[in-house]
């Protein structure tokens, strides 16, 4: 282990390599499977392990930590993951609530052509 | 290390170098050039990029125009593969930067030429794919969600084929000119960048892929 950090080993590199193959087997696994348990679940099983996934490539493979570059690079991406989120999630809310305020529901439909 | 003991006293004569040296009594690496920082934050400029294209798929992914959905599409076995390309090309690029460090180019040549050989593993099958889609006629044109299918995971491809050109330009300079510092830093730029897009691939079989199948 003479390495400098932020540079890894052939050890750490193999850690991150086991982890990300498990961490992509699973899901792939479970939704190949086709088994009957549930799609709430086995979305839950997708985010959480591609999440987990994403976590270990930062921390083994990109090397970020909050010593690096006085911290600057954890700063960034933080800032960055927050702006993805807003986007995401607000795009999601927004159109979501769009889509079902487009779609007339029978009621609507009944409401309308009782109008006087 | 106290921290001004690389300064010459005022009133003392400075060797040739020490007069610029500055040194806050952190280990910053042989690699604190600012490039490094720059290029982090171009890869966040993108991450925004890429996060933009997933807020559309999301948007739009299930619009299917009375087309195929990605039940009908999607081969898993094969983007399974593909994700182990990727994943191999990313270890042996990690496996590149540590021969990198310990001066041997000869193993760092052979490891980033097998880590370009499972790149382009990786962009052969996305080829593959998407002539695939296009020949039983979902193209880009059938439906919003194949629009955001082709537009999202086209981008990622063009990245990883912008790296693989990226990484045969680099192999022919460290040939030329050898591990000087100016390689190494552009060895540092490109791992960044070849993790990156592996990164961004986790989340694109996740949510296109397993998620479109499932949904």
């Amino acid at each position: 282990m003479s390495d400098k950090e932020g540079h890894g080993t052939y050890r750490s590199y193999l850690i991150g390599f086991g982890l990300s193959a498990f961490l992509t087997l699973i899901p792939f696994a479970l939704v190949m499977s086709g088994a009957e348990i549930g799609v709430p679940f086995i979305l839950a099983v997708v985010f959480v392990f591609g999440a987990a996934q994403i976590m270990v490539h930062i921390i083994y493979f990109l090397h970020v930590g909050l010593k690096v570059e006085d911290g600057w690079q954890v700063m960034s991406m933080v800032f960055t993951v927050v702006l993805v989120v807003v986007v995401l999630a607000g795009s999601i809310w927004v159109m979501f609530h769009l889509h079902e305020n487009m779609m007339p529901a029978h009621e609507q439909i009944e409401r309308v052509r009782n109008l006087p | 290390m106290t921290p001004t003991a690389d300064i010459a006293p005022y009133g003392t004569v400075a060797g040739p170098n020490d007069f610029y040296v500055i040194d806050d009594g952190k280990d910053h690496g042989p690699h604190e050039t600012g490039t490094i920082l720059g290029f982090w934050l171009y890869l966040m400029s993108d991450c925004l990029i890429f996060g933009i294209l997933f807020a559309v798929h999301a948007v739009l992914g299930q619009n299917y125009a009375a087309g195929p959905a990605p039940a009908d599409l999607f081969d898993l076995g094969d983007i399974l593969i593909a994700t182990f390309a990727l994943l191999f090309s990313s270890i042996t690029y990690g496996f590149a930067m540590i021969a990198m460090h310990e001066g041997n180019q000869r193993l760092m040549t052979i490891w980033l030429l097998v880590t370009a050989v499972f790149g382009m593993i990786f962009l052969g099958m996305t080829l593959a794919e998407f002539s695939h889609l296009i020949h039983i006629g979902a193209t880009p044109m059938a439906s919003a969600f194949l629009s955001s299918f082709f537009i999202l995971v086209g981008t990622h491809a063009l990245h990883v084929m912008a790296g693989t050109i990226w990484l045969f330009v680099l192999l022919v300079q460290m040939q030329t000119h050898g591990l000087t510092a100016e390689n190494k830093r552009r060895m540092m730029c490109l791992s960044l960048f070849w993790h990156f897009l592996d990164l961004i691939w986790i989340a694109v079989f996740s949510f296109v892929y397993l998620t479109g199948v499932v949904l």
